[in-house]
């Protein structure tokens, strides 16, 4: 059945006709970059969970000063005023984390996966350089809208003089842990992305981590609840961002327990990118 | 060139692709025919590394392609059309593409004017067409000016005129040298543009033959008799190499004699004709008969399932083939055969 009529050319080596052509780690990175920001989508959803740190805080510090006067004892020993002015991380998050699990899910829906990983064979680079550029990003506009949350929060506590400065304790260290943890929760939601190649499991599992199972816990024996309930990753997050006084790990260690939830994340998205069919 | 060796794939229990080797060469169009379902989209994907293989191998251009430096000066492989997020545009998707391997933005502008979106090309790409869709898709496969081509369907909802363009682009790419290695549905289509065939049916290799040597099975003429004395003509034309089958009493179908023949031997034995017609098999009829067996989802139609035993081996030598796949059909045959 072979053809004696064709000339056949024989291509062992092939040269690519562009000088310097090949995979680098950081060309990935400027094509996801590509992708990134060639999304309206995304810019959209990121100005909002922006809008939400900076709004949400300003709101409920706003609300906390006029109502101050009626606010019971009990409330009045619970007030924190840098966790008041970050209050709006609790909700941004969510903005966050289910942007994360679109960026990767999103590919496996349209097929362009395929595309990705045929140009990137050994894949793994596509997700260092998808993780890489979300984290960049949602750290540099988290650092700026946990800064900008602070400072309008304070302003509008002022009015009541239940301000406190950046240079008070544990301020400086809370408003940057608000931003590492949005960074934190964005790479979790990046990693169940790619872990279930599909948008509705990422997000309801996003969604059943960090809002549905920690009030489940509460109902569990106190015993039980208390041993268990620091360790889970939004509880772990508040140790270095929430409020000081609260039932949680130390600062260090919450940071070290959810930068460890992130990891064991990454960890199974990158094993069954790598091991399974694309 | 792309080797595939003993390459399977199965899907739970469900296999998709049981132990196919053949090898695409370069500097010719290798059409990938099957019917639905016979594991052509499973086989590309195995050949870009993107399905795992049960057992057998995959080589391209003689390396195992998830080790490729340069992929995309390796092959270029166009899976599906529309694989690309709808709100961004053609050419981001393309730029994105190109920037993973180091393929400069000149070379991008170069793809969007060979496929002819220029005009486009800054537009919402869920916007397109089934057709622009496909044009994309090939540009991102031509991107970085690969040894390798592979196409899953690509002429799939494209124009009589995109048709044709991308039958001159593929046999252009080939004349350069490279591999080009494209699955369709459409007989006649790949006869026209491809040089050789893989054939594949239910996941298996069905035949692996030039184009010349499928058109040449094909033009097997088959010979309409009616008479009423049929029963009588049937024995006398029966032999090896001649098939019958019969649908009506009084017809005869007869493949692997000529039409004079059977007219001189009628008039020999004083046998009457009504009638004596010599239908060409058009490519698709042919493509159809070699794959019948391994047609998965069967339309479910009146007609009954042929019981003749088909000898593909017949030829009549006086028929010089029937490139274009001339509309005239070979009716199914059922009901009772020789
Ligand atoms: N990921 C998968 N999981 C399970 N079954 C699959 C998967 N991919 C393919 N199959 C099955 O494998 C078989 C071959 O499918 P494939 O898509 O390769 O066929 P095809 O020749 O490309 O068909 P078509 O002409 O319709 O495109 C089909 O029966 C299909 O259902
Ligand atoms: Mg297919």
């Amino acid at each position: 059945m072979t053809s004696t009529l064709t000339p056949t050319r024989t291509e062992l080596n092939v040269t690519p006709r562009f000088p310097g052509m090949k995979v680098t780690q950081a060309r990935v990175i400027k094509s996801e970059w590509t992708k990134f920001r060639s999304l309206r989508s995304t810019l959209i959803t990121l100005l909002v969970s922006v809008a939400l740190t900076v709004g949400l805080g300003a709101l409920i510090s706003a609300v906390t000063a006029s109502h101050w006067a009626q606010a019971s004892p009990a409330d009045r020993a619970d007030f924190n005023a840098v966790v008041t002015s970050l209050n709006g991380v609790n909700i941004s998050q969510l903005a966050v984390g289910v942007l994360g699990v679109l960026l990767i899910s999103g590919e496996y829906a349209t097929g362009m996966i395929r595309a990705s990983l045929t140009a990137v064979p050994k894949r793994l680079p596509v997700l260092w350089a998808k993780l890489g550029v979300f984290a960049a990003v949602v750290g540099a506009l988290s650092v700026i809208s946990t800064f900008a949350a602070f400072f309008l929060g304070q302003s509008l506590l002022s009015s009541k003089n239940l301000n406190v400065s950046i240079s008070s304790p544990n301020a400086l260290r809370m408003v940057l842990g608000a931003a590492v943890y949005l960074v934190l929760v964005g790479i979790i939601g990046m990693a169940l992305g790619g872990l279930f190649r599909n948008t509705a499991a990422g997000i309801s599992s996003l969604v059943a981590v960090f809002f549905v199972i920690p009030p489940i816990l509460g109902l569990l024996p106190k015993s039980w609840s208390d041993r268990i309930g620091p360790y889970l990753p939004s509880n772990a997050g508040e140790a270095f961002w929430g409020h000081p006084t609260g039932s949680h790990l130390a600062a260090l260690t919450g940071l070290l327990v959810l930068c460890a939830w992130a990891a064991a994340a990454v960890a199974a998205a990158a094993v069954r990118l790598k091991e399974r069919d694309a | 060139m792309i080797e595939v060796s003993g390459l399977t794939k199965r899907y739970g229990d469900k296999t998709a692709v049981n132990d196919l080797t053949f090898t695409v060469k370069p500097g010719i169009v290798t059409g990938f025919l099957g019917p639905n379902g016979a594991g052509k989209s499973t086989t590309m994907r195995m050949i870009a590394g993107l399905d795992e293989p049960t057992s057998g191998s995959v080589r391209v251009n003689a390396a195992d392609y998830r080790r490729a430096h340069v992929p995309m000066a390796e092959l270029g492989i166009l899976l599906e059309a529309k694989a690309v997020h709808t709100s961004r545009s053609a050419y981001n998707h393309l730029l994105a593409l190109a920037q993973t391997n180091g393929v400069p933005r000149s070379r991008v502008a170069e793809v969007i004017d060979l496929v002819g979106l220029a005009e486009v090309a800054r537009k919402r790409a869920g916007g397109f067409s089934l057709g622009m869709g496909q044009r994309l898709g090939i540009a991102s496969a031509l991107l970085g000016d690969p040894q390798t081509i592979v196409l899953d369907e690509p002429i799939n909802g494209l124009d009589p005129e995109g048709i044709l363009w991308v039958r001159n682009l593929l046999k252009g790419l080939a004349a350069e040298g490279r591999t080009v290695f494209i699955s369709s549905h459409l007989m006649t289509e790949m006869a026209l543009t491809a040089h050789h065939l893989i054939v594949v049916g239910r996941g298996e290799l069905i035949a692996d033959l030039d184009v010349e040597e499928f058109v040449a099975l094909a033009s097997t003429n088959v010979i309409m008799v009616r008479s009423p004395q049929a029963t009588q003509l049937r024995d006398l034309l029966l032999g090896p190499d001649v098939t019958i089958t019969s649908r009506e009493a009084g017809l005869l179908e007869v493949r692997g004699v000529s039409a004079e023949t059977i007219g001189d031997l009628a008039f020999d034995h004083q046998i009457r004709l009504h009638g004596l017609a010599v239908q060409q098999a058009s490519l698709e009829d042919a493509f159809m008969e070699m794959t019948r067996d391994s047609v998965e989802f069967h339309a479910h139609t009146t007609t009954a399932h042929t019981t003749t035993a088909h000898t593909t081996t017949a030829h009549t030598g006086d028929q010089s083939g029937n490139q274009s796949g001339a509309p005239t059909r070979v009716a199914q045959t059922a009901g009772e055969s020789r």
